[in-house]
């Protein structure tokens, strides 16, 4: 998945458990049906927090996950579709 | 079945498609039955209890309750007792760790006893919160009041302990009681005592 077809980031890098959940739920209200947004974040945790709260959440679809090596540290990239 | 159906030569796989057909509607009906119990029964809802008022046991609730409130449910957190000194906007910046009786502490009870221990294990304990990047109670209550979670104050507390309503984090519902929040419990899906 690339970023040139997410409609929005959130960079939740650095921020703990609960906060990738609620930053997410946040943005994703702001989400027009259709786009797709993507969530970066550094809590290892995030992986199956976000997917928990897109499994729960009806109009949510978790495209992707992905574990990626940047500047010495993991970052976890997450791409969430409002469905239409 | 409509007789008005799909003719000529895609006829030949009908049987099976049929089937699928029948398959699919009868996964539809289930959601719609779920969805219609939703509509009717309005969002999920959860109802915690808080109670204490040490900086380790203000978290569960927060958390849990933006979580929650992440999650689509109608959250209502009662705060009675020392759970409203997380309400409380000054005290809630310096909620302390006690190091007695908890076997997590990396001092024994007799150490922990002496005075100005708990100030020694909270200062170590809100380091680590800030090491690791937890958010503070501050922050917590303000994405849960965003979130919609309806933080309340229990008003025989605040008057036991001699509080003022305007003591309290702007949001914050007082005037409720011990009816109020057992009215909500009755008509939650999730009650949880902390």
């Amino acid at each position: 998945m690339s970023t040139e077809s997410t409609a929005t980031t959130v960079d939740v890098k650095g921020q703990n458990c609960p906060m990738p959940v609620i930053k997410t739920k946040g943005a994703f209200d702001e989400l027009a049906a259709g786009e797709t947004m993507e969530v970066l974040a550094t809590d290892s945790g995030s992986l199956s927090d976000i997917k928990g709260w897109a499994e729960s959440t009806a109009d949510a679809e978790l495209v992707d996950q992905q574990e990626v090596e940047e500047g010495g540290e993991t970052i976890y990239k997450h791409y969430v579709r409002k469905a239409e | 079945m409509s007789t008005d159906t799909t003719a000529g030569s895609e006829a030949d796989s009908l049987p099976e498609d049929t089937a699928e057909l029948a398959a699919r509607v009868e996964e539809l009906e289930t959601e719609l039955a779920d969805l219609r119990s939703e509509v009717e029964d309005g969002p999920k809802k959860m109802v915690i209890i808080a109670t204490k008022g040490t900086l380790d046991m203000a978290y569960p609730p927060l958390i849990l309750a933006s979580t929650a409130a992440a999650f689509g449910y109608d959250v209502t957190v009662f705060h009675t007792f020392w759970g409203l000194e997380i309400l409380h906007e000054e005290n809630s910046k310096d909620l302390q760790l006690s190091s007695v009786g908890n076997p997590n502490m990396p001092v024994p009870n007799a150490i922990a006893a002496l005075p100005g221990m708990d100030r020694v294990t909270t200062r170590m304990m809100r380091n680590r919160i800030a090491d690791n990047e937890v958010a503070s109670i501050e922050e917590l209550i303000d994405v849960s009041l965003q979130s919609g979670v309806d933080l309340q104050a229990c008003q025989m507390t605040i008057e036991l302990l001699d509080y003022d309503e305007d003591e309290f984090y702007d949001g914050v519902t007082t005037g409720v009681g011990a009816a109020s929040a057992f009215q909500e419990m009755v008509e939650a899906d999730i009650q949880l005592l902390v």
